[in-house]
């Protein structure tokens, strides 16, 4: 039967060729779900990612991940869809042709929040098996988050192939998540998720078991069960937070109270415009990040670290100039300086506001500085995380500056025994220009590091000037361990009462706190003992 | 000339030379008093922080004015006079409101103010206004529960911009779960109150409202994002909706973008956040995240309002990047009221204008016309939009047609029965129950 087997071959050859070159010609389903995409119309760009999602065409990744990331244009009048791609070349999304170029009248398919959410879910069932690991890891997240049943099939393809441990365990979740909202689930396939749940033991776990409706009674019963076990988990672990951002509050406050430990606890300057040098930092670290911006875009990772010095100039010659030409007519009369320096902050605020405009001041975050990373159950992001390095780091470098360079020992001189000092040769006015220079330029490196987490506007000083009078206050005048000390305590302090009171009550329990304290301890946590208290 | 006038009066001593020369010296007594008066112009009174915390936000809306002046003027001022602005700074003080709207009133006796942004510096002038008897054009989105006969209120009462949202947010994000997040102030206090009571009269239960106060300027957001992010997973669809004033949104939004909260995942609605604030934020971790106000800068209207009013807006300030905002448009509405209520009453005396005002209607920058309600607020179109990554936002969701905004909120027990109306009762707490007005005040 030679003619009957040819003809066999032929008409597989035939359906070959169709399924190879014929289909995307069709009007088919397909190719009218990508028109939708031109409507501009939430539910029809819905119905469409729903339809192309499950198609099967290869179209169907690059299609959504451009619409994903804003790289799908539609044009309006013609109603037809282009996918432009990440190198500018760019295709027909119905038919995969190349294009020349996209018409100007075409712009990017909009997105709202519920359409994010079902792109997320499309693309993870669709990206489940691509050679990245990491997005296999980010596909199997998503597929997760969403656990939609429609993904089951593409999940169980996934991890008979996965061999990577953490990708697995991902895709195991997954599993366990769709499993445990299908409707015609085992019994046994549910408690299976329920265990998988209770070993991942997160926040997100604990939100699939308390949503997951009706259940039959075993599985409601370890489901609960799995819920207490994860909540004392997570209770440790909040514990294990709050000291964490107790830490983390403790260093800001530190870094803020630094400068001034100097100015105030060693000069004893009450200096009002300790925030101004704060704030000068930060909008130095604006001025360098705008430079880098418009000239040398390489280098913006860098820019805090070019920042850091130019801020201690910036900051410390204005305190000098500061120190020459107004505080050093008012030592030893602390109400006129008060008043002095308090108008100078003014001053200051006013002639930035003059300058740069009374508006916020974008300064980026560079790439090291943003995201998180998980730490058990707990978030720590990278911001905080290099504050607290940082402010460490100075308080090294200034304790070691004091105790062992000679301008570190004529401070302290001066400070201990002005009259004395003097005596022993030392230029008693040009180490107080210095020491107050100092202080400041320290306020100006903590302005570098403030404006990763607050407003750079020009009432960025004034949000900190109370809370590192406090700081300098609670931890003894004068000494530089109690500042550290104090700084910590309050932050921590802070921090585990306000889950409990709020910020609000937990700032106003703190101040009564430091209130009743000083009454008890007039000199603070670490009191000065010895002839210097007197001088 | 003097031979010519003495020929003519020693020709015919006439009774038409008497009354010719009387005229003439009426006339220039006339314009003698009028030098002394106004110098024929009208001053218009700009209250607005110049410096202080609150400069970051009324700069702006200074210059908005001026800006509005300068148009006006080129159009040929009003009633034939050109318009003239007099600044004062009250430099985020409140107490100093009340005394420099005093200074505005009686010393430069000025026809109208535009000015105020906080509740409590409103607050603090009110008593000035009411003495004085001048007329206060306030234009940002605030508590309501308020209706006076010398201001009018062009920002959003709760019902044109929080209501909304949140119902934006039920129905189209299926948002189950509340978090209430604000800074510890009236406006978000009254809010937060107002839609506490509507989401339970939603069936919202009362576990699933959380609320939040933090004080101005909080920057440390560590504690309440991990805390909303706990409050999320409690397997309901979570929001957030933001009553957090402008200076603490920067830290929040970064925190939250840090923390790894998407706007997918849990929402964020801000009431405070416009453009203004975005520009000091790198919002690409913030998109999708939204925010309800009654206008906004990518707005593209049919006729080309909005564009053209933010060249021509660009083009007065030098500055191709300023952007536009939602309490700007409340201030172009509010002039345009004015001016066309003192030309309809041909007068700047305050009452007339104040008695003219409800009714007379003016074009919006969003494509419709918002008309001036008898309670002294305006009837608006409320828009949601989403930050995009370029700092605007991209319009989601908006009202079928222009809501009308309520002095007293119909959700608390204690202003339900309550209407401002100072056309028909003249009164601004009229019950409605008891068909009483409770006094002229707030």
């Amino acid at each position: 039967m030679p003619a009957n087997l040819s003809a066999r071959l032929c008409s597989l050859l035939l359906s070959l060729l169709l399924i190879a070159f014929a289909l995307p010609a069709f009007a088919g389903p397909f190719e009218d779900a990508v028109a939708k995409f031109a409507n501009d119309d939430f539910s029809d760009t819905e119905e469409a990612v729903g339809v192309i999602a499950s198609s099967g065409n290869k179209l169907a990744f690059p299609i959504i991940s451009a619409l994903q990331d804003g790289r799908l244009m539609a044009d309006p009048d013609s109603k037809k869809v282009y996918v432009t791609g990440t190198d500018g070349k760019s295709i027909d999304a119905a038919t995969g042709e190349a294009v020349a170029s996209v018409p100007d009248s075409a712009s990017a398919v909009r997105l709202n929040n519920r359409l994010r959410r079902s792109v997320d879910a499309a693309l993870g069932s669709l990206t489940l098996q691509s050679p990245d690991v990491g997005t296999r890891l980010q596909a199997a997240q998503s597929v997760f988050k969403s656990h939609e049943e429609t993904a089951l099939e593409a999940v169980d393809a996934a991890l008979a192939k996965e061999s990577n441990r953490s990708v697995k365990t991902a895709l195991g979740e997954a599993r366990a998540g769709i499993l445990l909202f299908k409707s015609d689930a085992t019994e046994v396939e549910k408690l299976e998720a329920v265990a998988t749940l209770k070993a991942r033991g997160d926040q997100e776990a604990m939100a699939l078991l308390t949503g997951m409706g009706d259940q039959p009674a075993s599985v409601t019963k370890a489901a609960a069960s799995a819920i207490s076990s994860i909540q004392s988990s997570l209770a440790v672990w909040s514990t294990v937070q709050n000291a964490w951002y107790g830490l983390s509050l403790g260093s800001v406050l530190l870094l803020a109270a630094i400068g001034l430990a100097i100015t105030f606890g060693v000069m004893g300057v009450i200096n009002m415009a300790h925030g101004e040098m704060v704030m000068l930092g930060a909008y130095t670290t604006f001025v360098v990040q705008e430079v880098i911006r418009t000239r040398y875009p390489g280098l913006f990772d860098y820019s805090l670290l070019i920042a850091v010095p130019l801020a201690f100039l910036v900051a410390g010659a204005i305190g000098v100039l500061i120190e020459r030409s107004i505080i050093r007519f008012l030592y030893g009369r602390p109400l006129e300086t008060l008043l002095a320096t308090w108008g100078l902050s003014l001053v200051l605020q006013q002639a930035v506001r003059t300058m740069f405009g009374p508006t916020n001041r974008e300064v980026g975050n560079p790439s090291w500085m943003s995201g998180a990373f998980e730490l058990g159950q707990i978030t720590i992001t990278y911001n905080r995380l290099w504050i607290l390095c940082f402010t460490l780091a100075v308080f090294a470098i200034l304790l070691a500056m004091l105790r062992y360079t000679a301008l570190g020992l004529e401070m302290r001189a001066v400070t201990q025994n002005r009259r004395m000092a003097a005596s022993m040769g030392i230029a008693t006015s040009r180490v107080d220009a210095l020491t107050f220079g100092l202080g400041s330029g320290i306020a100006g490196i903590a302005g570098v590091a403030l404006s990763q987490i607050d407003n750079v506007s020009p009432n960025l000083g004034q949000s900190y000037i109370i809370d590192s009078f406090m700081v300098v206050v609670f931890g003894g005048v004068g000494n530089l361990w109690g500042t550290l000390v104090g700084a910590f305590t309050l932050g921590i302090a802070n921090k585990f009462l306000e889950p409990v009171a709020g910020a609000v009550l937990g700032k106003i329990a703190i101040l009564v706190l430091i209130i009743l304290f000083i009454q008890k301890r007039p000199r603070g946590l670490f009191a000065l003992k010895g002839r210097a208290v007197e001088a | 000339m003097l031979t010519k006038s003495t020929r003519d009066r020693a020709a015919s001593f006439s009774r038409r030379g008497v009354l010719a020369a009387t005229a003439g010296l009426m006339l220039g007594l006339a314009s003698l008093t009028g030098a002394k008066a106004a110098d024929d112009t009208i001053k218009v009174g700009v209250l607005h922080s110049l410096s202080g915390t609150m400069a970051i936000s009324e700069t702006t809306l200074k210059d908005t004015i001026l800006f509005l002046i300068d148009e006006q003027n080129k159009k040929g001022g009003v009633l034939g006079k050109k318009l003239e602005a007099v600044v004062v700074d009250p430099a985020s003080n409140w107490p100093l409101f009340a005394e420099k709207a005093r200074e505005l009133i009686t010393k430069d006796k000025v026809s109208v103010v535009f000015g105020c942004w906080t509740s409590v510096s409103r607050k603090s002038v009110l008593p000035v206004f009411k003495e004085l008897n001048n007329i206060l054009f306030y234009p940002v989105q605030y508590e309501g529960e308020e209706s006076e006969r010398n201001v009018f209120y062009t920002g959003a009462a709760p019902n044109q911009q929080a209501i909304p949202a949140v119902d934006y947010l039920m129905k189209e994000e299926k948002v189950k779960r509340w978090v209430l997040a604000g800074t510890d102030y009236v406006y978000p206090r009254t809010t937060n109150k107002i839609l506490e009571a509507y989401l339970k009269s939603k069936g919202v239960a009362q576990e699933d409202i959380m609320i939040n106060y933090t004080p101005f300027g909080h920057s440390d957001w560590q504690t309440i994002v991990a805390d909303i992010k706990k409050f999320g997973s409690a397997g309901k669809k979570t929001a957030v909706v933001s009553t957090i004033n402008g200076d603490a949104n920067v830290p929040f939004y970064k925190e939250l973008g840090n923390q790894g909260i998407k706007a997918k995942d849990i929402p964020v609605v801000a009431f405070s956040v416009g453009e203004e604030e975005l520009a000091g934020i790198d919002t690409k971790p913030l998109v999708g995240h939204l925010a309800a106000w009654n206008y906004f800068q990518s707005i593209k209207t049919k006729d080309g309002s909005n564009e053209k009013f933010i060249k021509d807006w660009q083009a007065y300030t030098k500055n191709p990047k300023r952007v536009t905002n939602d309490p700007m448009e409340a201030h172009v509405i509010g002039f345009a009221m004015w001016v066309k209520a003192v030309e309809k009453v041909k007068s700047t005396d305050p009452d007339k204008v104040i008695d003219a005002l409800p009714g007379i209607e003016a074009p919006n920058l969003t494509g419709g016309v918002s008309k001036m309600l008898p309670n002294h607020h305006i009837t608006k179109p409320v828009f949601i939009g989403e930050i995009k990554g370029n700092g605007q936002f991209d319009v989601v969701w908006k009202t079928p047609g222009l809501v009308a905004g309520d002095a007293w909120s119909k959700e608390l027990d204690g202003s339900k029965d309550l209407i401002g109306d100072w056309v028909g009762k003249k009164c601004g707490n009229f019950n409605t129950k008891t068909n009483k007005c409770l006094g002229s005040g707030s």
